[in-house]
């Protein structure tokens, strides 16, 4: 019953201002796929154009093997699920999940036996009774779902699902919907911009900014190669370095090498994620320890040298270790990093093994 | 049936496009019925005025009766507005700030002049101010006459105006922060230097407003009016009974000028209105 | 507190005198003399038809009024669209029109020198100083009460629910019914209310173009006029205190209302005043 999406050169604007801009992409049958990027970037309006409630300005959507691009939602066969989740506030959450089946005048032994199935499915048997006022967030999400698939789409949609709920419950639904997700196997789009939430629950993932499409492809994909500094910067924290390029080996502006690279000469920019940079204890070490914080399990050690400053991450345990102190002086190694060419060049590979190695060597 | 929708979309549209159904009958619904009550009537008045011309309009308006009548009206909703403005004040502040016994009820009872029928009000303040009444028997000893004297209409005008200047009082006092009085407070203010200083001021647009609101409605009353008033021309009649008197003698061109000039006024004051109201909301920051 | 305490005292005797004691004195009078002249006052036949008269105009304004409600908040407050505003704005126009203006509107174009006058009278169709006239003086002051209810209510609650019910394969009707009427249902019931409650005790409009024949084309609120301007005094207590009674009914079933959905109506107020 899943079906495939193709979303070819679509473009949507309001009052002069592009949300989005020639978009194409293709939605896997029964994949799970989320659109990530920050606010602004056109995500909930693809979104919202995939499933009727609005209209692109140019461009088609198609739904399976049919053009849906003048079609009224009804007849588009997906099921949507809004950020406030839109219960009925006046039905029980019986009536809510009942909702698409009494508008298609089924039958009412039918009716209970759907709605009974979708209960259980959602693990709220108990709550048929109660008035969306009268329920957490969570399991109000979970009923907008269970009403959602009460139509039996052929597509779901979730705008920013769990953006309303507390980190704890924000994790087991996660967990929940991916669970269900493998039992359904109905093709599936959510949209969120909490990239931890994208990657744990996608099969693939689609960073989008200012209504285009930056990168596709499975999360370990995107995280290993970022096709831009917007990418990798928003996949999570990383140091930025200006840096230039001389013979092969990569020199950060500030004046310490980081490692090689295939690239020309010239200049580029270089990241670096908190956890590939390690402090060294060193008495003649260029660099000294502003602040450890060991929050939790992860311990965060600022460096300073010169006017250059660098985040570095370590588990409790490897701080322990090393024995390092505020005000102590340090070497840095460098574990690994991605450069950036002008021009779009990149990403490439920052090859730090030669230099660990001297480091090691003394 | 296919409910099939553009999707190339002209580069302006009068209306956003929307996948909820409905909007086509609903608005002509809507549009034709506030034409046939509302816009045609008043379009029939403006087209009768008009076929009076200005001389002919000035000739109804400038009369000593109409003039005398304006000036009856206008200071007398002045004056009960005026007098509700402080008194309405502090009622707002006494249901708003306070707890006491019946507060709920007292609360209730604001919206009484909205509620009961003018032609009620009118006989029970008449009957109420007339010299053997209730309160007019306290009064006549003290040479002080209030009905069908001007006093009267100002009595029965606050009556029946109180509850502008409350109901539009009351969100702001709720408002208010206690904080901002507290600090005061801390800072050595006495309770009268908090109020006169940071709660007035905050209250004073919607002060205004309820006023004009006051103001706007005793212009058009009649039924709570005309019992109490003496209703003698120039001295205790008011506007709207001037109308009816010209209808009444089928003068259908001075009914028409008076009424016309009542709608400018009312316009006048409604525009005074909403910009008073956009002021609030531009000192909210809103 | 000393001032506390001024302050309490000063606004209840403000409300006392001014707005408790003419609503008592309406019950004192009609009772003055004694039950028997109440109740004979009330079923005099002229009386009778006077309420009779008032429930027949109130039942036709009402519903009328109620269905333009309905169909304005659901244009107004369910589309964005140019002159909205101005929509809003035409809409509580009936609300600042003094209500003699309104009945000298019916006049000026059914009365006898009105615009209409000479094509009715040839027609034999009677609407000033009969019951039509009297309707449509009424409509037209009654206009806005339900719109300005329920508009700024279905505004506030969003069209989430409305565009999730889309989705899920609802048509238009359905939604309505199903899923705006519901929420709305007690905006609707408080615009009625206050609709009712002014239809009902409508004086000045419905003075300009009744007949005034008490027994005939007398409302309640005429009635009220006629008795007392005929110098029973009493009689003119006893029917008004019908109204009074009416009034009061709508001020305890508007409070109760109000602090049953006091959550809504606060977020509703805010929008207004803000």
């Amino acid at each position: 019953m899943s079906t495939e999406i193709t979303i070819s050169h679509v473009s949507r604007g309001f009052n002069g201002h592009i949300v989005l801009d020639d978009v194409n992409l293709t939605v896997r049958e029964g994949e799970l796929l989320a659109l990530l990027g920050p606010s602004g970037s056109g995500k909930t309006t693809l979104l919202r154009l995939i499933a009727g409630l609005d209209q692109p300005d140019s461009g088609s959507i198609a739904i399976g093997q049919d053009d849906a691009t003048s079609r009224h939602p009804k007849e588009r066969g997906v099921g949507f699920v809004f950020q406030h989740y839109a219960l009925f506030r006046h039905m029980t959450v019986f009536e809510n999940i009942a909702f698409p089946l009494r508008i298609r005048k089924a039958r009412k032994a039918e009716i209970k036996a759907k709605v009974e199935e979708l209960l259980k499915l959602i693990q709220l048997e108990t709550l048929a009774g109660r008035y969306p006022a009268q329920l957490s967030g969570g399991q109000r999400q979970r009923v907008a779902l269970a009403r959602a698939l009460a139509s039996q789409p052929r597509v779901l949609l979730l705008d920013e699902p769990f953006g309303a709920l507390d980190a704890v419950v924000r994790r087991d639904l996660r967990r929940w919907l991916r669970h269900l997700h493998e039992e359904m196997h109905i093709t599936t789009l959510f949209v969120t911009h909490d990239q931890e939430e994208a990657f744990d629950l996608a099969d693939r993932v689609v960073i989008m900014k200012d209504g285009k499409i930056c990168q596709e492809g499975t999360p370990i994909d995107i995280y290993r190669g970022p096709a831009n500094p917007f990418v990798h910067e928003f996949l999570g924290e990383s140091n930025h370095l200006p840096a230039h390029v001389a013979g092969g080996v990569v020199l950060a502006d500030a004046g310490f090498p980081l490692g090689s690279a295939a690239l020309p000469d010239g200049p580029v920019q270089a990241y670096i994620r908190p956890h590939h940079v390690v402090p060294v204890p060193a008495a003649q070490g260029a660099w000294s320890i502003v602040r450890i914080a060991a929050t939790g399990a992860q311990a965060r050690i600022s460096l300073t040298r010169g006017g250059t400053t660098l985040e570095a991450a370590m588990t409790a345990d490897e701080l322990l270790e090393a024995g390092l102190h505020a005000g102590g002086a340090v070497e840095v190694m460098f574990t690994g990093g991605t450069i950036f060419g002008p021009d779009g060049a990149g990403p490439v590979r920052l090859n730090t093994q030669a230099l660990a190695h001297k480091l090691k060597a003394g | 049936m296919s409910a099939s929708i553009p999707a190339v979309r002209r580069p302006f549209s009068w209306r956003q496009p929307s996948v909820l159904p409905g909007f086509g009958p609903t608005l002509a619904v809507t549009l034709l019925w506030l034409t046939l009550i509302v816009l045609g009537p008043l379009a029939v008045m403006l087209w009768f005025a008009a076929g009076m011309g200005w001389s002919g309009f000035w000739g109804v308006i400038s009369t000593p009766r109409v003039l005398g009548d304006l000036r009856v009206s206008l200071t007398t909703a002045f004056g009960a507005s005026l007098v509700n403005v402080f008194f309405g004040l502090i009622v707002a502040w006494v249901l708003t700030r306070y707890d006491f016994p019946f507060r709920r009820v007292a609360d209730a009872l604001v919206d009484l002049p909205f509620a009961l029928p003018t032609a009620v009000a009118g006989i029970a303040l008449s009957t109420l101010y007339a010299p053997d009444g209730w309160i007019g028997s306290l009064l006549t000893p003290l040479g002080i006459q209030i009905a069908f004297q001007p006093a009267g209409i100002v009595v029965a005008m606050m009556f029946i105006s109180l509850p502008f200047i409350v109901r539009t009082v009351q969100p702001v006092i709720e408002d208010l922060e206690a904080e901002q009085e507290e600090a005061a407070h801390l800072m050595g203010a006495t309770p009268a230097q908090i109020f006169l200083r940071i709660s007035l001021p905050a209250i004073l647009p919607s002060l205004l407003t309820g006023f004009a609101l006051a103001f706007a409605r005793c212009l058009g009353e009649y039924g709570s009016i005309i019992f109490i008033a003496g209703n003698k021309p120039m001295i205790s009649e008011i506007v709207p009974l001037l109308i009816v008197a010209r209808l009444d003698q089928f003068d259908y061109q001075g009914a028409t000028a008076i009424g016309v000039l009542m709608l400018a006024v009312s316009f006048l004051l409604l525009l005074t209105i909403n910009l008073l109201q956009a002021w609030v909301r531009r000192r909210h920051g809103q | 507190m000393a001032s506390r305490f001024l302050l309490i005292v000063t606004a209840m005797a403000f409300m006392a005198v001014f707005l408790l004691l003419p609503l008592i004195s309406v019950f004192a009078e009609a009772l003055s003399a004694g039950l028997g002249a109440y109740a004979s006052a009330i079923v005099d036949p002229n009386v009778q038809s006077a309420i009779w008269l008032t429930l027949i105009i109130a039942a036709i304004t009402v519903p009328a009024n109620l269905i333009f409600g309905v169909c304005a908040s659901w244009c107004i407050a369910r589309f964005k669209f140019w002159g909205r505003d101005l929509l809003i704005t035409l809409i509580d126009l009936p609300f600042s029109i003094s209500p003699v203006v309104a009945g000298l509107l019916e006049v000026l174009l059914f009365g006898l020198n009105g615009l209409l006058g000479n094509w009715l009278s040839d027609h034999n169709i009677q609407i000033i100083f009969a019951l039509p006239g009297m309707v449509l003086a009424t409509i037209f002051v009654t206009f806005p009460f339900v719109a300005r209810e329920v508009i700024p209510l279905a505004q506030e609650q969003g069209n989430d629910e409305e565009e999730a019910a889309v989705t899920l394969g609802a048509s238009g009707l359905q939604i309505f019914w199903r899923v705006s009427l519901p929420k709305l249902r007690w905006g609707l019931f408080y615009g009625v209310l206050l609709c009712n409650a002014r239809a009902m005790g409508e004086f000045g409009a419905v003075s300009v173009v009744s007949g005034k024949v008490f027994g005939e084309t007398d409302t309640l609120s005429l009635a009220v006029e006629s008795l007392y301007g005929s110098y029973e005094i009493q009689a003119a207590f006893a029917v008004a205190s019908l109204l009074a009674m009416l009034a009061l009914v709508t001020l305890v079933l508007k409070a109760v209302l109000e602090w049953l959905h006091r959550d809504e109506l606060n977020a509703v107020k805010r929008k207004r005043t803000a």
